[in-house]
């Protein structure tokens, strides 16, 4: 542990951390704590009074079947999208460290998409499998694939799926260069003395060391599906065909800004929080007891 | 087990870097061979085209009489001990040990035994199972040398080992190293820059400069008759003294009573072969020098006089404590069989 830093003066301290305290508070307990309060409150469809229903509005929700598919929606398309994204971007990385002519190319192409809007990179797989017009659409049709994410459930997910990740895969690709820099060199030669051939090493040895860097990514990323990916399910399904894309934050939106279920909506952003806050609890706690750091 | 043989191995590295220019050793079954030299001058290049972790520009590289030039790291039946140790930071010592064994598909009794037996050989049986952090140098060390040994490979090769280590532990580990290397009877190749352990460890001895063999041999051939100027100062410490001769002329307070063989351009003699005289008593032969002492460093069982001459500064090896002082003014005459002849280029002459 690094040596900690002494303030001789009791205020500094606060004031250092007060903007950034300021931002939280502002910018998360106090709309938390307004959905806390709301998901408690029945308003009528005009929006002039409201009543408090207690418990009443988790209660509708939970025994919404609606709710429950959402729920399903989202456990795979977050797992789906933390998953590929993770696989394609060390796979990705693991070349990138082979490569040594124009590294620095290859390195800054692979980041560009981070810089692209969700909802731009939604259009733009929009529009490459878009059915009638999409140039990859068409691709897959003369292979003979069926494609149709318009009314095929499967494909939609496939699409939001794989814009989602695509969206990612720089931020990892990023993170997963750099745990492979940090790898000695030695390392791998001893493991190749040692007999190992590079599949063997890659999974005895680097997969092993890279995992305080798989650790972080996968907190990350679960996050951001879970959260980050409204913008591309909003551009390229709408949660479409049927509910087969509605994820659990899609579905907040649409209850509460299209169907003005203000209080209903705001119960399944409570129910989200509960679920995110143990999802990272459970990933600290039993994750990472299985992370060798260093 | 295992010979190994270099012939004019050369390495340029992708930036134009030439590391080896041209080595050939020939390093017969069960010896140890110690690459010695400064910093920068090819030794772990050297050492890591052995180990097949670097391409080898040009030359041959052969163990037991097969050329192994494009043969991998993997299987090469070699065992490597490297500066950093390069231990696997998420097993256990036992894993550590058990790596290359069950990479090679040996049975779980076996790996079992094998490292049971060379943990308890190192004195290591109760840190099987902690993680290298968990230990300190010295057992990092011993661990790394379990490691290679457990595997029984064809060669050893170390690169530095015991450079992180402090000088106690270092004089311990290598006789232990030493007797390891002889009871197991595997070839081995050592890269070290300190001379002292060059001069201990090895069977042969190869002094390398700025990619090049200076000088390969017995430990002792060499530092009784280095082949240059550069390994007389390199093998041996203190280091040999080497005086300038400006043309024919001698600097000034130094008597030769022997002939300079014609081309010499330096000459050299060990601190220890000199006799202190004082002023009635002449050279029989050899060389009649005045010099001040300087600087008197004891260390025990010797002292070492660093005094000016006319020629430069030399260094002079006296038995248990000093009998000079600073200021002192010494005597040094040096017999004509102890003295070494060198040429304009450094090289021996006679
Ligand atoms: N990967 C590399 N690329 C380019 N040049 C290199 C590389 N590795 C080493 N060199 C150069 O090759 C020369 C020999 O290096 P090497 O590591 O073999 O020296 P060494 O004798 O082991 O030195 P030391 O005692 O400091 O370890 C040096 O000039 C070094 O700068
Ligand atoms: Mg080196």
């Amino acid at each position: 542990m690094s040596p900690r830093v002494v303030f001789p003066n009791k205020v500094l301290p606060y004031l250092l951390v007060a903007p950034q305290l300021a931002i939280t508070l502002i910018f998360f307990y106090w709309p938390a704590s307004q959905a806390v309060y709301q998901s408690t409150l029945r308003e009528d469809p005009f929006g002039l009074n409201s009543k408090f229903v207690w418990f009443d509005n988790f209660k509708r929700v939970l025994s919404d079947p609606g709710y429950l598919n959402s729920l399903q929606v989202t456990a795979v398309f977050s797992v789906s999208t933390a998953f590929v994204s993770m696989a394609v971007a060390l796979l990705l990385a693991v070349m990138a460290d082979k490569v040594i002519k124009g590294r620095g190319l290859y390195r800054t192409l692979m980041i560009w998409p981070y810089a692209v809007a969700p909802a731009i990179a939604g259009m733009l797989w929009l529009f490459l499998f878009s059915p009638s017009i999409g140039s990859l659409a068409i691709g897959l049709r003369s292979l003979g694939i069926r494609w149709d994410p318009l009314l095929n459930g499967t494909d939609a997910m496939i699409l939001v799926v794989s814009a989602a990740a695509w969206k990612q895969i720089s931020y990892n690709f990023l993170f997963f260069v750099a745990g492979l820099q940090a790898i000695p060199k030695a390392l791998i030669e001893a493991a190749a003395i040692d007999g190992a051939r590079e599949t063997k090493r890659f999974w005895t040895i680097i997969f092993p060391l890279l995992a305080p860097t798989t650790f972080f990514l996968l907190v990350v990323n679960t996050v951001y599906a879970l959260f980050d990916t409204f913008g591309i399910i909003h551009a390229v399904t709408g949660g479409g065909p049927g509910r087969s894309t509605e994820t659990l934050v899609y579905k907040v939106y649409s209850d509460g800004a299209l169907n003005q279920l203000m209080g209903v909506s705001a119960a399944q952003s409570v129910i989200l929080m509960v679920i995110v806050i143990a999802l990272t609890a459970v990933q600290f706690r039993y994750v990472e007891r299985k992370v060798h750091y260093g | 087990m295992a010979t190994v043989d270099l012939k004019d191995v050369r390495k340029v590295y992708a930036g134009g870097v030439e590391a080896v220019k041209g080595v050939s050793i020939a390093i017969p079954d069960k010896a140890l061979c110690v690459l010695v030299g400064p910093s920068g001058c090819g030794k772990s290049t050297l050492l890591r085209m052995i180990a097949g972790l670097e391409t080898i520009s040009s030359g041959e590289v052969s163990i037991d009489g097969k050329v192994v030039n494009t043969v991998g790291p993997t299987e090469r039946d070699i065992a490597m001990v490297f500066q950093n140790y390069a231990l696997y930071p998420h097993m256990k010592v036992y894993d550590n040990m058990a790596y290359g064994l069950r990479n090679r598909g040996t049975p779980k009794d076996e790996i079992d035994r094998r490292v049971r037996d060379t943990a308890k050989t190192l004195e290591l049986a109760h840190l099987l199972d902690r993680r290298p952090r968990e230990l300190s140098g010295g057992q990092r060390q011993r661990v790394a040398m379990g490691r290679a040994i457990v595997r029984n490979p064809k060669v050893f090769l170390f690169d530095e080992p015991l450079s992180n280590l402090d000088a106690k532990l270092r004089g311990q580990m290598r006789v232990e190293i030493k007797n390891l290397q002889r009871s197991l009877g595997v070839t081995s190749v050592y890269v070290t820059h300190d001379q002292l352990e060059a001069m201990t460890l090895a069977d042969v001895l190869v002094v390398m400069n700025g990619g090049l063999v200076e000088q390969a041999g017995a430990p002792l051939d060499i530092y009784e008759k280095p082949a240059s100027t550069f390994v007389a100062s390199f093998i041996g410490a203190p280091p040999m003294n080497l005086i300038a001769l400006a043309g024919n002329a001698l600097p000034e307070g130094t008597k030769l009573v022997s002939p300079v063989p014609p081309s010499a351009a330096t000459l050299g003699f060990r601190p220890e072969d000199v006799e202190l005289a004082d002023a009635a008593h002449d050279a029989a032969d050899g060389m009649d020098l005045e010099a001040q002492v300087e600087a008197v460093e004891p260390v025990g069982a010797e002292s070492f006089l660093y005094s000016a001459t006319g020629g430069g500064r030399i260094v002079v090896r006296v038995p248990g404590r000093a009998i000079a002082q600073p200021g002192d003014r010494l005597r040094v005459l040096v017999p004509a069989d102890k003295l070494h002849w060198f040429d304009q280029a450094g090289k021996r002459v006679g």
